[in-house]
């Protein structure tokens, strides 16, 4: 066992690190958007950043050399995983999905061509990918999709409606689950394509998220006609490279490094501020909640890295990412609800409040900490995964 | 013993609950939310006319008499459907506080004109500090020719963008307890050198931050004895804490029973979610959480309303209730998945108001301590 980092990760940090504090422009640290806070104005900036980062090989590292990537190790991904997340740098969302799952998914299935186009240019920035899984009717039972693609000559017709499709407006392509043969069960007639979110047919509605503003759509396909080699991978088998995808590494460590940061903030902000004459710090109940709030985050913390180091041995873990997820969607919502308390009437305040402290940063986690354990697989779902894959819980 | 309300408290809440259902769709919520006023002044003017604002005044000043409870019992239900508006203000904070320890000259003044939804009041006690204790009130008001000139800063201050007239909690007297020399003045929200400044919330009700810039006011407007406001405060703050208890049951009840709804009706893997045990549990803790927070809800203010010592009830009911709401609007957010991360879905506005209720008149932790002390810890 070695909990050290070696030398030259801990080179490779501080290289990040230095490297950051130039590049992330003055105005994203103005404008400050957190979760699901994303901009026209921010994200034409976080793509200018998400370029840079695709020069330099950080913005998907570990992918082969030929499609863009440096292949670092995991544990230099993991140290730049937590840079970037701990210096909220422009990365949105989107970014993280497009990275880590849709072009992984396209070197494992995808034909030449399709990792020729798609995984470089993610590489390099250029592209960025929207997620189109959910429908109104499939959320937690993503397999019951009812988006349908026609094979129509040399083409695929697409008709159906998707939902919560995140800056599906400001995102390049679509990556879609369709339902491709209605005939078989559910689990056996859904395929993969990629959509250009430019073609004839798709119509975008936005909808406004609980910190009022547009980060996702209603996206509604419209006879959406798409070329054949849009399909990726295997016709009818979209659901298993779905379900392997789910199963990458997910970034949970970028959460925890997010996490860390608002923790020593609100450390910051107790030592500094002082009430009736006292430092908040010297309150006994809030040193109890800002150490409790330390020590989840340090779990958190060793649960994303034993991801990576997982990963580092060649394994694979499934049931262990669940973990992670749950376990750092509930410190987050811990560290919005703490750090209220401990801001008390000031933590309500919004950004525009003349007295408002730490950038309404607490008040804007309250809100998008919601979405932590519902998006991308609820706490339930997940809860469900480690007790029946990782336990083998019966399922009847 | 009965733990169940009254026939005639049954009326008022059959007949608050329809009537607000009506009158104040979550459609005129969102807009008073988003509408700097934060109230409609027609539905203000029909809830007067059922006599709400003046629900616990003597009949001589225009109320119609009823108890403490009942106005609880009210509350419960503004606080299930959420009716934004000053009502609380004026009405807890301020029109208690005249009625307890009002001149008869200011109660004649003032309490018909609540009653009849005439006037909006407004209570200015929290300061920077942003903590209910005597030693935060720092605003002056100094003694000049018979007069009293104000100056501070009052911070946390609910609606008083719509006040008429703000009661201003001030210091009049350095000594060395902080509970003594304070006093308590009825200002003219109009008066020269009140400056009033709404600030954005989280539940976006309307807090605002009142400067009181040598601000003039006479004698007359005292409220109370000089130098023997903290007294006055303290039993308004009591009383306020449970009614704000009040309105956070009805906001769990209305979080409950949305979300019950939903799982039975959102169908996912083929059957309703709500026959999941995972979210079976939800719901059921949520039911439990409810429970637990209304009766002890309405023990605090049953005392209130009889008039009994009922400091460690109110913090019990304050300690408990303050979490409760947020444990069930979150686990109700939970349970509506992506929907309840939406502007447009109702259970926000829940989860919103929990986050502002929790921490107004003082934390879970504040209570607990005072639950401490009268323990005799
Ligand atoms: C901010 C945000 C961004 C999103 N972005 C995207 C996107 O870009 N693209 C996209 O396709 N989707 C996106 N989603 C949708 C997300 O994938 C779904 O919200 C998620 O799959 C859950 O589905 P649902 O919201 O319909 O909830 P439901 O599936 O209806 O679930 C409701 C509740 O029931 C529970 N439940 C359901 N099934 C079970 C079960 N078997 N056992 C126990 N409990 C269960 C759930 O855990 C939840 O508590 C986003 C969601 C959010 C909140």
């Amino acid at each position: 066992m070695d909990f050290k980092f070696t030398e030259d990760e801990e080179v490779f940090r501080l290289e990040v690190r230095q490297w950051l504090k130039q590049e992330i422009p003055q105005k994203w640290i103005e404008l400050d958007p957190g979760i699901w806070e994303e901009t026209e104005e921010s994200w034409t900036l976080a793509r200018e950043f998400q370029r840079k980062l695709g020069q330099k090989g950080w913005l998907a590292p570990s992918y082969p050399k030929e499609y863009g990537g440096l292949e670092l190790s995991h544990m230099k991904r993991l140290i730049l995983a937590e840079e970037l997340a701990y210096s909220r740098a422009p990365l949105s969302i989107e970014v993280e999905v497009t990275v880590n799952w849709v072009a992984p998914s396209i070197i494992l299935f995808g034909t030449e061509k399709q990792k020729k186009d798609y995984v470089s240019s993610v590489a390099k920035g250029d592209i960025i990918l929207c997620l189109g899984y959910s429908e109104p009717n499939a959320g937690s039972d993503l397999a019951s999709l009812q988006t349908r693609a026609v094979e129509v000559g040399d083409e695929y017709v697409i008709n159906g409606q998707k939902t919560w499709c995140s800056y599906g407006h400001l995102a390049d392509y679509c990556w879609l689950a369709a339902r491709t043969d209605p005939d078989a069960s559910k689990h056996e007639g859904i395929s993969i394509f990629i959509v250009d979110m430019k073609t004839p047919g798709i119509t975008i509605r936005p909808l406004i998220n609980i910190l009022n503003r547009h980060s996702f759509n209603e996206v509604f396909f419209d006879d959406v006609r798409i070329p054949k080699e849009s399909l990726v991978g295997q016709k009818n088998k979209g659901w298993y490279q779905l379900v392997i995808a789910l199963d990458f590494e997910r970034s949970s460590i970028g959460y925890a490094a997010a996490n860390q940061r608002l923790i020593e903030e609100l450390i910051k902000y107790a030592k500094e501020t002082t009430r009736s004459g006292e430092p908040l710090a010297n309150d006994p109940l809030i040193r109890n909640e800002l150490a409790q709030l330390a020590v989840e985050n340090e779990v958190a913390r060793m649960m994303a890295y034993r991801i990576a180091w997982m990963f580092s041995k060649g394994l694979h873990p499934s049931y262990e990412s669940s973990m992670s997820m749950v376990f750092i969607s509930e410190v987050m919502r811990h560290t919005a609800n703490a750090g209220m308390r401990i801001l008390g009437h000031y933590g309500e305040l919004d950004r525009d409040s003349k007295w408002a402290v730490m950038n309404a940063r607490i008040m804007r986690m309250c809100l998008s900490s919601l979405s932590i354990g519902v998006g991308g697989g609820s706490n339930e779902i997940q809860r469900n995964i480690i007790a029946m894959r990782g336990l083998g819980l019966p399922r009847k | 013993m009965d733990l169940g309300l009254s026939e005639e408290q049954e009326m008022l809440k059959k007949l608050a609950r329809d009537f607000l259902q009506k009158e104040c769709p979550k459609r005129l919520v969102r807009q008073l939310d988003e509408s700097d006023q934060g109230y409609s002044s027609e539905l203000w003017h029909k809830m007067a006319e059922l006599g709400w604002m003046g629900l616990v005044f003597p009949e001589k000043y225009g109320g119609s008499e009823r108890n403490f409870l009942d106005l609880t019992i009210l509350l419960e239900e503004m606080g299930y459907n959420i009716v934004p508006g000053p009502f609380f203000s004026t009405v807890v904070l301020g029109g208690l506080t005249v009625l307890t320890a009002g001149s008869e000259e200011q109660k004649m003044e003032f309490l018909p004109k609540i009653a009849s939804g005439e006037m909006i009041l407004s209570l200015a006690l929290t300061e920077p500090t942003a903590s209910y204790d005597a030693a935060s009130v720092k605003t002056k008001a100094i003694a000049h020719n018979g007069k009293y000139v104000i100056k501070g800063t009052k911070l946390f201050v609910l609606n008083a963008n719509v006040a008429d007239y703000i009661l201003c909690v001030a210091r009049t007297k350095q000594a060395k307890n902080p509970e003594n020399g304070i006093t308590l003045f009825l200002v003219d929200a109009k008066s020269p050198g009140v400056k009033c400044t709404l600030l954005k919330t989280l539940a976006r009700d309307k807090q605002c931050e009142v400067v009181f810039d040598n601000v003039t006011v006479s004698e007359k407007s005292i409220v109370g004895e000089r130098d023997g406001g903290w007294p006055i405060v303290k039993d308004v703050l009591q009383k306020a804490t449970v009614a704000k208890c009040a309105e956070m049951v009805g906001g769990t009840q209305a979080a409950l029973d949305m979300a019950v709804n939903y799982a039975k009706e959102r169908v996912q893997f083929g059957r309703p979610i709500g026959s999941f045990q995972a979210i079976q549990h939800y719901c059921a803790n949520m039911a439990t959480d409810v429970s637990g927070s209304r009766f002890v809800t309405y023990k605090a203010a049953w005392k209130v309303s009889e008039g009994l010592p009922a400091a460690l009830d109110v913090a019990i009911a304050k300690a408990w209730a303050s979490e409760a709401y947020g444990r069930i609007t979150l686990s109700a957010h939970q349970i509506f998945g992506a929907i309840g991360f939406t502007m447009d879905h109702d259970i926000h506005l829940y989860y919103r108001q929990a986050k502002a209720a929790e921490i107004i008149f003082g934390d879970a932790d504040f209570q607990r301590a005072i639950v401490a002390r009268e323990l005799g810890l």
